[in-house]
């Protein structure tokens, strides 16, 4: 009789210390970083969105009270195969409950319904699509730090508006480079422009002489580069070599990261017009994170997706904490209603589309004499307010939005 | 040690009816179970990687045809398939046959323009007519370029199995690789496989008795580029996506590798071949590139040490040991 007693007290207590994982599948949350580890894109995300989402993790404090997270990461190699078999293989056999990041948005739209069939959960930082928000809404899914829309209505619209046009497209030909080219086009044609013509060119190109040559030829006054990440600086250092710039073509960087500024270098970066949603100079505290970061990240300061993976974790898992489950499909739900409010993007909010919503920054490149220091590069010259920046909730297309 | 390039040390057909059967049945039984411990998508990549292996090994091995453009049945079928699952909407089993036609009619066509050349320039024009279709897979709208065709529904077989239902789909495919493998099998030891295996001897010999070793090559091209097809129509619906990454040159050396790896010329060889290379990739997936150098180490390693490969050296070792 004792015995039993004892082991029922036993019970009791073991039930208590693990209250706080009841509904916590395995018992651990466990996050999944995909990303470009070893490409184009490796040092706008990458390794450093890994170093975010582990920062995030531990200025969070879950672990202090009873929860146990474990972070994965892997490489996409920026392959939809590739990238969907990890998936798969994360969600069935190594019970991963939530991925994030994933630049690439052809990567990220298969992660996206595979994360929909399983009922999981996957926080998009690094891929643009808007269609991750548009026709491919998911009620898993949550697009976080910036998409092809933006992009356009900022950094696009700018252009037009000060004279530049007529323009013509540097496509990447995938779903991202399509998605924001037909965005940018959009803006133009609304704002009176005219695209003259446009060139695809493959992901992960080298030599762009003959895309450049194309776009030289057709006399536009604005190459816009709906391209990102080492495709866009190969192709604004080579239409440096063509002497485009001088002939009086301007290059209009439609996604353009501030590790792309620092690969190209002031010189050649200077008075590219950007649009951003975070920059580490900001304000005390992006300030201080960047610098917590940079010591994580071999020196590189954020990105504006690296931030998004902090902050987009840092809201999971308040929301996991308040629900005391890690269910994918209510984790985001819970994420949506909740007011979203951290460091690094302030007070914002996620819409019923997936979309979150915060303020957007039109930057300048600094000339080299204005910078101060290493990564003082952007002058913000206007901001877009929330509730301009991002495409309207009813344009989206989303099946989600009744 | 005999030269192994030599035709008698080749060993392909030293293994007896018996022991081939035997072999056959614990392959089969293994596979059968294996889903229990390992996990089951992984092992359907396994299965589609050795049918395809298998039907590459069906014309190098037995044919002696190195083609170095495979991967264009695999991938154009893989397309076929996934954009008549899909946009069509048709079954499984239509979308599946419709890709391996697809492949067959495309083996048709250039099997009619390589099999001219021997050799070195078989391999390069096989490159050649790959790399144009991985162009054309690049470009076609229908293709969707490097975002492949994604969400492929898997449906219902026959419009009773679901194949939504891993275990379900696991035996199909299953059941569609021992099927494929016993029409290899069969066609090796039938009539058609003799006269393909003295074209391969001496092909001057096989025409001066009177075949027409121009259609018999074309013949076993056709099937070869048939079965690949049928791989990667089945991948496609397995991974419910079709992607550049199958109609790439890379991929054409891969089954190169798993071939030679597994054993040249042996029936169960490329299987075997698949199984490494496939669990190679899949298990050191964390070290990112250096994969590559690793399945490459190791090849190098294949080639200096063991020229047979795996199932060559086992049948040979086995061989002696009777003897």
């Amino acid at each position: 009789m004792k015995a039993i007693r004892f082991s029922l007290t036993a019970l009791t207590l073991v039930v208590a210390a693990s209250a706080a994982q009841a509904q916590i599948s395995d018992g651990v949350i466990k996050i999944g970083v995909l990303s470009d580890m070893s490409s184009l894109y490796t040092d706008l995300a990458g390794a450093g969105s890994v170093a975010a989402a582990r920062m995030a993790v531990e200025d969070s404090g879950i672990e202090k009270r009873g929860y146990k997270v474990e972070i994965v990461s892997a490489d996409h190699q920026n392959k939809p195969d590739v990238g969907s078999a990890i998936t798969r293989q994360w969600y069935d056999v190594d019970k991963v409950d939530v991925i994030v990041d994933t630049p690439n948005s052809g990567v990220a739209l298969a992660v996206n319904q595979i994360t929909r069939d399983k009922g999981k959960a996957f926080l998009v930082s690094g891929a643009a699509s808007s269609d991750l928000t548009g026709k491919a809404c998911s009620p898993n899914t949550i697009h976080w730090t910036y998409d092809t829309w933006m992009l356009a209505n900022g950094t696009g619209s700018s252009i037009v508006k000060t004279g530049g046009d007529t323009w013509f497209f540097l496509t990447a030909d995938y779903a991202f480079g399509l998605a924001l080219e037909r965005d940018t086009e959009a803006v133009v044609l609304k704002n009176g422009g005219k695209v003259l013509g446009k060139v695809r060119h493959p992901l992960n190109t080298q030599d762009f002489s003959s895309f450049l040559l194309q776009a030289q030829a057709s006399k536009a006054k604005i190459i816009g580069l709906a391209n990102a990440g080492g495709d866009t600086t190969n192709s604004i250092k080579q239409a440096a070599e063509f002497g485009i710039v001088k002939g009086g073509q301007n290059l209009a960087g439609l996604l353009v990261f501030l590790t792309d500024i620092h690969a190209l270098g002031l010189p050649t970066a200077q008075g590219l017009i950007v649009t951003n949603t975070f920059y580490w100079d900001s304000n005390d505290q992006t300030r201080a994170f960047a610098k917590r970061f940079a010591e994580r990240d071999k020196g590189i300061y954020p990105t504006m997706i690296h931030a998004g993976v902090y902050s987009a974790l840092t809201h999971y898992l308040k929301a996991v904490e308040a629900l005391k489950s890690d269910d994918g499909t209510k984790v985001i739900a819970k994420m949506k209603e909740t007011p979203t409010d951290d460091p690094l993007f302030g007070k914002g909010s996620i819409r019923v589309d997936g979309r979150k919503i915060h303020p957007a920054y039109l930057v300048e490149v600094k000339k080299p004499s204005e910078s101060k220091g290493p990564w003082d590069y952007y002058k913000v010259r206007a901001t877009i307010p929330a509730d301009q920046a991002f495409r309207p909730l009813k344009d989206g297309e989303c099946p989600l939005v009744k | 040690m005999p030269d192994p390039t030599s035709p008698a040390a080749r060993v392909p057909f030293g293994e007896t009816e018996r022991t081939t059967a035997i072999a056959f049945a614990l392959m089969v039984a293994l596979f059968a179970v294996a889903p229990v411990v390992v996990y089951p998508v992984f092992l359907m990549n396994v299965l589609c990687m050795a049918l395809f292996a298998c039907a590459f090994n069906l014309l190098i091995g037995f044919g002696g045809l190195l083609s170095f453009g495979h991967a264009m049945f695999l991938g154009m079928a893989g397309y076929v398939c996934a954009h008549a699952a899909k946009v069509w909407g048709l079954p499984p089993e239509a979308a599946i046959a419709l890709g391996t036609a697809a492949s067959a009619l495309l083996g048709l066509v250039t099997g009619l323009l390589a099999i001219r050349s021997q050799g070195i320039y078989f391999a390069m024009i096989t490159l050649a007519l790959a790399q144009m279709v991985y162009f054309f897979c690049l470009q076609a709208p229908f293709t969707h370029g490097e975002d492949g065709i994604q969400s492929v529904p898997r449906g219902k077989l026959f419009a009773v199995l679901d194949l939504n239902n891993i275990w379900v789909l696991y035996y199909v495919v299953l059941a569609i690789f021992v099927g494929a493998f016993l029409l290899i099998y069969r066609t090796v030891h039938s009539p058609f496989g003799q006269v393909l295996k003295a074209i391969r001897e001496n092909e001057p010999r096989a025409i001066s008795l009177g075949y027409d070793a121009d259609r018999y090559k074309l013949l076993a091209f056709v099937l070869s580029a048939a079965l690949s097809g049928l791989a990667g129509a089945t991948k496609a619906i397995v991974f419910q996506l079709a992607s550049l990454t199958d109609v790439h040159w890379t991929m054409s050396g891969e089954v190169v590798l798993m071939t030679l790896l597994g054993g040249m010329g042996t029936i169960f060889g490329p299987v075997a071949g698949a199984l490494v290379i496939v669990g190679l990739q899949n298990y050191l997936a964390p070290l990112g590139q250096w994969v590559t150098v690793i399945t490459g180490a190791i090849f190098v390693v294949c080639v200096l040490a063991f020229r047979r490969g795996i199932v060559g050296e086992l049948a040979a070792w086995w061989a002696k040991r009777r003897a």
